[in-house]
C-alpha cells in the first residue's frame, strides 16, 4: 500500500463522513464531563482517535502538511500548563492547590452545564493534553514507519 | 507550609514550559534561556526542600480532607529525601550547562529533567497509593528517555531495556495498589495503614507484600531484578547516570519499599528477611561483578546495585528487629540505612559525574585507555579520590560512617553471617576502587592523553560541592545534626503506625 495515497475510496469517503461526528463526540465527552460519564481524559482519546482516523485513511504525508507535529507539541504542553495555571490560581485565591474557585463565587446549578466550577476547565485541558498527546505517539510511530521506508536512519 | 506543592508544580510547570519555547525565537532572544530557566527552577526546589527540614504535616490538595482527597505528607523521612534530591538534581543541573553543549536538542533534555526531578519529589511527598504509581510513572518514563537520549545503537537498546523491565515492575505495583484497595477500600496511605491495623493483613495483605516486594525491588535494582541497571545507567549521558545513581533508584526504589512497608503495610519478620537477605545477595553479587569490569560507568553502575543491597539491608534488619520489640537496635539499623542512603547518593553522583567529566576530556570509558590522569586533571583526580574513599568505606570519610553503623547493628542483632558478609564486601568494594584509581589516575601518562585537559569550571565546581559531601557528611551523625536530619526520618519508621495518626489525626 503506497502511503502517500492513503487508503481506498471507499475508506476515504466513510472516513470523510464519520470523523466529524467523532470529532463532536469527543468535545461532548470533554465538555459534560463533569456531569455525565466521560471527561478530559476519554474525550481527549475520542478526540485524537478522530486525527488518527484521518491519517490512516488518507496516508501520513497528506495528513501531516495539515497537522504539522509541532502544533500538536504546543497543543500537548499548553494543556499540561493549563491545568497547572488552574491550579496555581486556587492555591492563590483559596491557599490550596487546585480550589475551586469558581464554585466558591458562583456556585451554578447541580446538573446544568455552567456548574461544577473549576472542573469543566480542568476537563478542557487534560482534554487537549490527552488528544495532543495520544495523536503525537500514533504519529511519532507513523514516522519511524516512513523514516524505515526511506531506507533512512531513524 | 501552604507552598509544599510547589516542589512537584514548578518543575512540572518548568518542563512543559521548554517545549513552548520556539527554537529560532529562544536562539534569537533568550539564548540560554532553557539552562537560565532550569536553574532558576532546579534553585528554587533546593530551596524549598531545605526549608521543610524540622517541619511534620500535611498539605491538602483542593482542600479536601485526607480520606477522600489527595493529600501531601511532609515528615522526617520526606524532608531527608527531597534534601538529598534536589540538592543533588541542582548540582547536576549546573554540570548539565557545559556537558551537554555537544547534544544539540538541550530544550528536551532539560524538560525530560525537569519532569524526572517532579516525578520523585511527587513519589516522595504523595500521600495517596494510586498517585504514588502516577508520579512513579512521571519519573519512569521520563528516566526511559532520558536514557536513549543519545540515540545510538547501544543507548537505545539500553533504553528499551530499561523500558521493558521498568514497566513490568510498574504493572506489579499498580497491581499491588489494586490488592489493597481491594482489600480495604481505601488509596490514602494513612487510611489503608489504619483499615489494615484495624482488621488484620489477611491473606491480601501478604500478597500485595509480595507485589511490592517485586515491583519496588525492580525499581531498586534489587538481585534478582537487576539486570537492566548496568545497561541504562552507563548509556545515559553522565549527568543522568548521576541522577538515576545517586537518586532515582532510592526515590522509587528504596524509599517506596520503606514507606510502605513501615508505614503502610507494617513490616513482619518474613518481608525483613526477605528485604535482608535480598540486600545482602544484592550487596556480594553486585561487587562480585563490579570487580571485573573494564567500562568505567559500568564498574559505578554493579557498584551502585551493591551499595544500595547494603541499604535495603539494613532497612530489612531494622524490620526483622522491630517486629522482635527491639526498638534501640532497630533505631540503630534504620538510621544506618537513611545515613548510607544519603552517602551513598552523594557518592555516586560524584564519581558518575567524574566519569563524564574523564569520557568528555579523555574520550574514552574503558579503564585499560586511561592513565596518569592526575596529572592531566587534579581537580577531577582529586574529588573521584574522595568518592572512592568514601564509598570504599575509608575512616574520616562519610561513607565509613555509616557502614560501621550497620556492621554495628548486625553484630548487636546477632545477625552474623550478615556481619561477615557486610565487612568482605566493604574488602571487595576497596578492590575494586583502588584498581579505578590505579588503573585510571595513577602511573604513566599514556601518549595518547598527553593533551588531556582538566574539565571545565561548572563540571569542576559541581564536582567539588559533591566531594565536599563525601568528606564532611559524616557530621550528621554528630549529635545536634543528628537530631535534625537523621533522627526524625528514622523516628517515622520506628513508630510506623504514627504515620496514619499524624495524617488522619485522632
Amino acid at each position: 500500500m503506497p502511503e502517500k495515497e492513503g487508503m481506498s475510496l471507499i475508506v476515504k469517503e466513510v472516513a470523510r463522513l464519520i470523523a466529524p461526528p467523532i470529532f463532536i463526540f469527543g468535545l461532548y465527552l470533554t465538555l459534560t464531563g463533569h456531569l455525565t460519564p466521560g471527561g478530559g481524559f476519554p474525550g481527549g482519546v475520542v478526540f485524537a482517535c478522530g486525527f488518527i482516523l484521518v491519517v490512516l485513511a488518507y496516508g501520513g504525508k497528506r495528513a501531516f502538511r495539515r497537522l504539522p507535529p509541532e502544533g500538536a507539541s504546543k497543543y500537548d504542553s499548553g494543556g499540561a500548563l493549563l491545568f497547572l495555571v488552574i491550579g496555581l490560581i486556587g492555591s492563590l485565591v483559596g491557599g490550596h492547590f487546585l480550589y475551586n474557585f469558581i464554585q466558591a463565587a458562583l456556585p451554578g446549578t447541580v446538573f446544568h452545564l455552567l456548574s461544577a466550577g473549576t472542573m469543566p476547565l480542568i476537563n478542557i485541558a487534560i482534554g487537549m493534553k490527552v488528544a495532543a498527546c495520544l495523536f503525537m505517539v500514533v504519529m511519532a510511530l507513523t514516522l519511524f514507519r516512513l523514516a524505515g521506508e526511506k531506507g533512512g536512519e531513524s | 507550609m501552604s507552598w509544599v506543592f510547589l516542589l512537584v508544580a514548578l518543575p512540572l510547570g518548568g518542563g512543559f514550559l521548554l517545549p513552548l519555547f520556539d527554537k529560532r525565537w529562544a536562539e534569537r532572544w533568550l539564548p540560554r534561556g532553557s539552562e537560565a530557566l532550569t536553574l532558576a527552577l532546579t534553585l528554587a526546589t533546593a530551596g524549598l526542600a531545605f526549608a521543610t527540614i524540622g517541619w511534620e504535616g500535611i498539605y491538602r490538595m483542593g482542600g479536601w480532607s485526607p480520606p477522600l482527597g489527595i493529600n501531601l505528607v511532609v515528615d522526617g523521612l520526606s524532608s531527608l529525601m527531597l534534601v538529598v534530591i534536589n540538592s543533588i538534581a541542582l548540582l547536576v543541573t549546573i554540570y548539565s550547562f557545559k556537558y551537554m553543549e555537544d547534544y544539540t536538542p538541550t530544550g528536551k533534555y532539560y524538560s525530560l529533567f525537569l519532569l524526572m526531578l517532579a516525578g520523585m519529589n511527587g513519589v516522595i511527598l504523595t500521600g495517596d497509593m494510586f498517585n504514588l504509581f502516577v508520579f512513579l510513572e512521571i519519573a519512569s518514563i521520563a528516566s526511559y528517555a532520558l536514557v536513549g537520549y543519545r540515540r545510538g545503537a547501544v543507548e537505545l537498546e539500553a533504553a528499551f531495556k530499561y523500558l521493558i523491565l521498568g514497566s513490568i515492575g510498574s504493572a506489579f505495583i499498580i497491581f499491588g495498589v489494586g490488592l489493597l484497595y481491594a482489600a480495604t477500600g481505601q488509596l490514602n496511605m494513612a487510611q489503608v495503614s489504619r483499615n489494615l491495623a484495624g482488621q488484620g493483613r489477611g491473606v491480601i495483605g501478604g500478597i500485595t507484600a509480595a507485589f511490592f516486594l517485586v515491583g519496588f525491588g525492580l525499581k531498586a535494582a534489587q538481585v534478582p531484578f537487576h539486570a537492566w541497571l548496568p545497561d541504562a545507567h552507563s548509556s545515559a549521558p553522565s549527568p543522568i547516570s548521576a541522577i538515576l545513581s545517586g537518586v532515582l533508584i532510592k526515590a522509587l526504589g528504596v524509599y517506596c519499599l520503606a514507606r510502605v512497608f513501615f508505614n503502610v503495610l507494617g513490616i513482619d519478620e518474613i518481608e525483613g528477611n526477605i528485604l535482608m537477605w535480598g540486600g545482602t545477595l544484592s550487596m556480594v553479587v553486585g561487587a562480585l561483578l563490579a570487580v571485573g569490569q573494564e567500562d568505567l560507568k559500568r564498574l559505578l553502575a554493579y557498584s551502585s546495585i551493591s551499595q544500595v543491597g547494603y541499604i535495603v539491608l539494613a532497612l530489612g534488619m531494622g524490620g526483622i528487629m522491630l517486629s522482635r520489640g527491639e526498638q534501640a537496635l532497630a533505631s540503630l539499623a534504620l538510621v544506618g540505612a537513611l545515613f548510607h542512603l544519603i552517602n551513598h547518593a552523594a557518592n555516586k553522583a560524584l564519581l558518575f559525574l567524574a566519569s563524564g567529566a574523564i569520557e568528555e576530556q579523555a574520550q574514552t570509558r574503558q579503564l585499560g585507555e586511561m592513565g596518569g590522569l592526575f596529572h592531566r586533571m587534579p581537580v577531577t583526580g582529586t574529588t573521584t579520590l574522595c568518592g572512592v574513599l568514601s564509598i570504599a568505606g575509608i575512616p574520616p570519610f562519610a561513607g565509613f560512617w555509616s557502614k560501621l553503623i550497620i556492621i554495628v547493628a548486625a553484630l548487636w542483632g546477632g545477625f552474623y553471617a550478615v556481619a561477615t558478609l557486610l565487612i568482605a564486601t566493604s574488602v571487595l568494594t576497596l578492590a575494586y576502587y583502588m584498581r579505578v584509581e590505579r588503573e585510571a589516575f595513577f602511573g604513566a601518562v599514556p601518549e595518547r592523553l598527553q593533551k588531556v585537559k582538566e574539565a571545565p569550571a561548572a563540571m569542576a565546581w559541581a564536582m567539588g560541592l559533591l566531594a565536599a559531601g563525601a568528606v564532611g557528611l559524616g557530621v550528621l551523625y554528630l549529635p545536634g545534626l543528628r537530631e535534625m536530619v537523621l533522627q526524625p526520618a528514622m523516628n517515622v519508621l520506628l513508630e510506623g503506625l504514627r504515620y496514619a495518626q499524624m495524617v488522619l489525626g485522632g
